[in-house]
């Protein structure tokens, strides 16, 4: 997506997030101890949701490509963690994330090849067929993966026990695997931040802002968006194992296609165009939520009117109005 | 001086249009060769042909002893071929030293290097800004491409070329679209780069002032063939060539 | 022999109700360039208008009167879609085309809400209209004849549409705007209010679509999503664009279902996903389309 004019003084500089950085970590840090259960399971969801964002983002912000089929990858993630309990007996929330990062691995390679010969809204559509794929076979294959009911995903232990036993499952699921999920994502974001500003992650940049030309600086187009396609789906399917032991069960609608597009409505209220933009949208997006399905039963209208005004008014989003709001006050208009 | 770039017998239709239908075009080592024709003479299909964008249906061209027909275009770039392109083609959201730096990048194959920050990476960098100094750009490292004025955008295009250490640079049009006072600003930069490293180059051009100032051999062609070839003095004073220009001065 | 006549007819039926949502969004599409996500619940809308106002009135009321109706749920559709074309949609035409994916999505969700909130949470009913039709008999085989007013309603529409997509004059101007929009503009044809139009059309057959098929299945919270994704693999394999592909890969699509049901059900949906797919790879433009996309 091009909108030169909109940046063209400027490349849009983020919130700098050096400076809030350390604040922020030690706020994280400390929620369990200040905050109720409830409110940091709510945020470990966040977190996790923000690492789907990040993963999606990767290819919408920074190699172009809108994907509504992300779903396939976080769903998958997450069967990948009820296949481990079901068929193998395994516990351990490590074995969780590699099944979980390698299934991601081999879907988005398989399903990358295909898309990635072709942009914009065929892209998008292909993805979105792709994943219906996926979603129809754990819908109707249910003596694998127990159609509408699920899969059973038990509180796994973590460091193979090292930071205890998930005896009372609430304290567990809000003090330790709370830290756990924020290590993750940690170390999630960070690598996909080092990702991103590495060469190869100037050369997907390229491939967003002019594929032609990208191909004639010797960048070979269409391996790089697989490479990207691959690690788009890695990350979002950790995101998927992530969320599986908050949600105990791994369903169908982790893999349907509308979920993809709440993958994308957290990337796009968050700023797509700035890094940390995704994490932002994701969390907001996760309280936006639960608070909407708290309230009314028709929490999906208020989500859809959020949307829209978001497209209509601020297609930058949180971060990018905020990085707008910044220049102006700087004076640099 | 040895011969860079033999093209030979190419043709290229698409559908009942034969945009190229039998060229045979020479560069040799270090010299500037000038193609002039009016538009849809085949020109820019030419220089599409060399560079990897479309593939002839028929003939051959051989760089620096290679037959490259057919080779992909980033075989070529490897080889040595790069190009400018006629309607400007930047990366506009990423800042001027990041849209040179990539050529860097590219040609010292660091483009897979996904776990090392692009921004310590200090050779490269001098070497990107040292291109931006070749090119006038410096003062503007830090803008986003789209921000540049046109002729800047222009010498932009030129120097992501120029980046990738090519022997033979292709040039379409690379003054079009700015006053000219400019064109010659814009030329006499192409021309000391050139000419002081030792490459080719290829230029498309319509404007024959710069052509019989710049330029060592010229082309010029006519609705997919070539016409005549040689010193710019000598293809002018070409019969055929004479009524040609005759008839695009007065059209 | 008996069962191969229902599965045809069933085929029929399906390849009807799918060519009047994949053919609505395709004209949007091949006018004006739009992929509108929440096609498939102006689908659901024209549903729940149908049950709601053929099963409420359908005591009092004798059947084929009730058949009144489907124009008028389909007019409904296309009242909403002339609302929201306008305001919503023609902000979005000077920018990337990903932003509508956003902005209809978005409203997908609205729709899911609101027609909840209109027709309330339960699913509605116009089984008593589609009983009251009786079976009738087909080359031997008894067969309910509502869904042969299915396949009529759905071959009646193919051939007025043709016909204002071919032989009307306004016809010509939208094949005109969908070619060349500045050119259409020059020529002085009134884009804006052909837009509006056109995507009216569109939600109309969506409308009509969700009216006419309602007797059958019912209308459910849910549906739209599901025909949305089905619609997209009938223009995928029959062009974005093309009328021709639309109904080409309606009937397609409708044929492999059936097989699928009877052979391999669990594969079903599967198979259909992976058809789209393998028709994006190997022929991006659809197999019938004639647009360069």
């Amino acid at each position: 997506m091009n909108d030169a004019a909109a940046t063209a003084a400027h490349p849009a500089k983020p919130v700098p997030a050096g400076a809030y950085l350390v604040p922020l970590a030690v706020l994280l840090l400390i929620v369990p101890y200040v905050a109720s259960a409830y409110q940091t399971i709510l945020l470990s969801y966040g977190l996790a949701f923000a690492v789907a964002a990040l993963a999606l983002n990767l290819l919408l912000g920074y190699t172009g490509l809108l994907s509504f089929g992300h779903a396939a990858f976080f769903g998958a993630g997450a069967y990948a963690a009820g296949f481990m309990a079901k068929y193998w007996n395994v516990g351990s929330m490590e074995v969780f994330l590699a099944a979980g990062a390698l299934s991601g691995i081999v879907i988005a390679a398989l399903f990358g090849i295909v898309c990635v010969r072709y942009t914009k809204i065929f892209f998008s559509i292909l993805a979105l067929a792709l994943s219906q794929v996926l979603w129809s076979l754990a819908f109707k294959l249910f003596w694998v993966t127990g159609g509408t009911d699920g899969l059973r995903v038990p509180t796994p232990t973590l460091l193979g026990g090292f930071l205890g036993t998930p005896a009372d499952k609430v304290a567990f699921l809000s003090h330790q695997y709370y830290y756990y999920t924020l290590g993750v994502f940690a170390i999630c974001a960070g690598l996909m931040w080092l990702i991103l500003h590495s060469p190869f992650g100037k050369a997907l940049q390229a491939i967003r802002d002019n594929e032609v030309r990208a191909e004639f600086i010797g960048i070979r187009v269409r391996r790089y968006r697989w490479i990207a396609f691959v690690l788009s789906g890695m990350f979002a399917a950790v995101a998927g194992t992530l969320w599986a032991p908050l949600n105990g069960l791994a369903t169908p609608e982790a893999l349907y296609w509308p979920f993809s597009g709440e993958i994308v409505f957290m990337a796009v209220l968050g700023g797509f165009r700035t890094f940390s933009g995704p994490i932002v949208g994701a969390v907001v997006f996760n309280y936006l939520k639960a608070y909407a399905v708290g309230r009314t039963e028709y929490w999906q209208m208020l989500l859809g009117v959020v949307l829209v005004i978001l497209v209509m008014a601020m297609p930058e989003g949180i971060m990018g109005t905020l990085a707008r709001i910044g220049r102006r006050v700087r004076g640099e208009g | 001086m040895a011969q860079l770039l033999a093209a030979q017998g190419l043709r290229k239709s698409f559908g009942d249009n034969r945009a190229v239908d039998g060229v045979d075009f020479f560069v040799e080592e270090q010299r500037l060769v000038a193609i002039v024709g009016s538009n849809g003479a085949g020109k820019t299909t030419l220089v599409n042909l060399i560079t990897g964008l479309l593939i002839p249906d028929e003939g051959t061209i051989v760089f620096a002893g290679r037959d490259v027909t057919t080779l992909p275009v980033f075989g070529r770039i490897k080889a040595g071929i790069a190009r400018s392109f006629q309607l400007v083609n930047l990366f506009d959201l990423m800042t001027v030293l990041d849209n040179v730096r990539l050529a860097v990048f590219t040609r010292e194959n660091k483009t897979h290097q996904a776990l090392r920050l692009a921004d310590r990476d200090r050779e490269s960098e001098d070497e990107a800004r040292g291109v931006l100094d070749d090119f006038g750009l410096t003062d503007k490292w830090n803008v986003a491409a789209g921000g540049l004025a046109q002729g800047e955008r222009k010498l932009l295009d030129v120097a992501l070329a120029y980046a990738l250490r090519p022997k033979l640079i292709l040039l379409d049009e690379p003054t079009s679209g700015v006053g000219t006072r400019e064109k010659g600003q814009i030329m006499d930069r192409i021309e000391s780069v050139v000419r002081s490293r030792g490459l080719s180059a290829v230029i498309v051009e319509h404007d024959m002032d710069i052509v019989f100032k710049y330029s060592d051999t010229m082309v010029m062609m006519h609705e997919g063939r070539v016409l005549a070839a040689g010193a710019p003095d000598d293809v002018v004073r070409d019969e055929r060539v004479a009524t040609m220009l005759g008839r695009t001065a007065a059209r | 022999m008996a069962t191969l006549v229902v599965q045809a007819l069933n085929t029929a039926v399906y390849t009807a109700v799918l060519f009047l949502i994949a053919g609505g969004l395709s004209l949007v599409y091949g006018v004006m360039r739009v992929v509108n996500l929440a096609h498939g619940n102006l689908y659901m809308l024209g549903a729940f208008v149908m049950a709601w106002a053929a099963g409420g009135a359908a005591a009092n009321v004798a059947p084929p009167l009730l058949l009144l109706l489907l124009p008028v749920a389909g007019v409904t559709v296309a009242l909403v879609g002339a609302v929201i074309e306008p305001t919503l949609l023609r902000p979005l035409y000077d920018r990337a085309e990903e932003y509508q994916l956003l902005l209809t999505f978005g409203l997908l969700l609205i729709l899911e809400d609101a027609i909840k909130f209109v027709f309330g949470p339960t699913p509605l009913s116009a089984s008593t209209l589609w009983s009251s039709f009786g079976p009738i008999s087909v080359l031997g085989s008894d067969y309910p004849a509502y869904n042969l007013l299915v396949i009529a309603v759905g071959g009646v529409s193919a051939v007025l549409l043709w016909a204002f997509v071919y032989r009307t004059k306004f016809g010509v101007m939208l094949r005109a705007t969908s070619q060349n929009r500045k050119m259409a503009v020059s020529l002085g044809i009134n884009v804006r209010a052909l837009y509006v139009l056109a995507f009216s059309i569109g939600c109309l057959m969506a409308g009509i679509a969700g009216a006419v098929i309602v007797p059958v299945q019912g209308a459910v919270l849910g549906m739209g999503v599901d025909a949305l994704v089905l619609s997209f693999v009938v223009v995928v394999i029959g062009g974005l664009g093309s009328l021709e592909g639309a109904l080409a890969g309606a009937f397609i699509v409708a044929v492999v279902r059936t097989l699928a049901i009877t052979f391999f059900p669990e594969l079903e949906l599967a198979v259909l996903y992976l058809m789209a797919a393998a028709v994006l790879v190997t022929r991006p433009a659809g197999l019938f389309s004639r647009s360069s996309s």
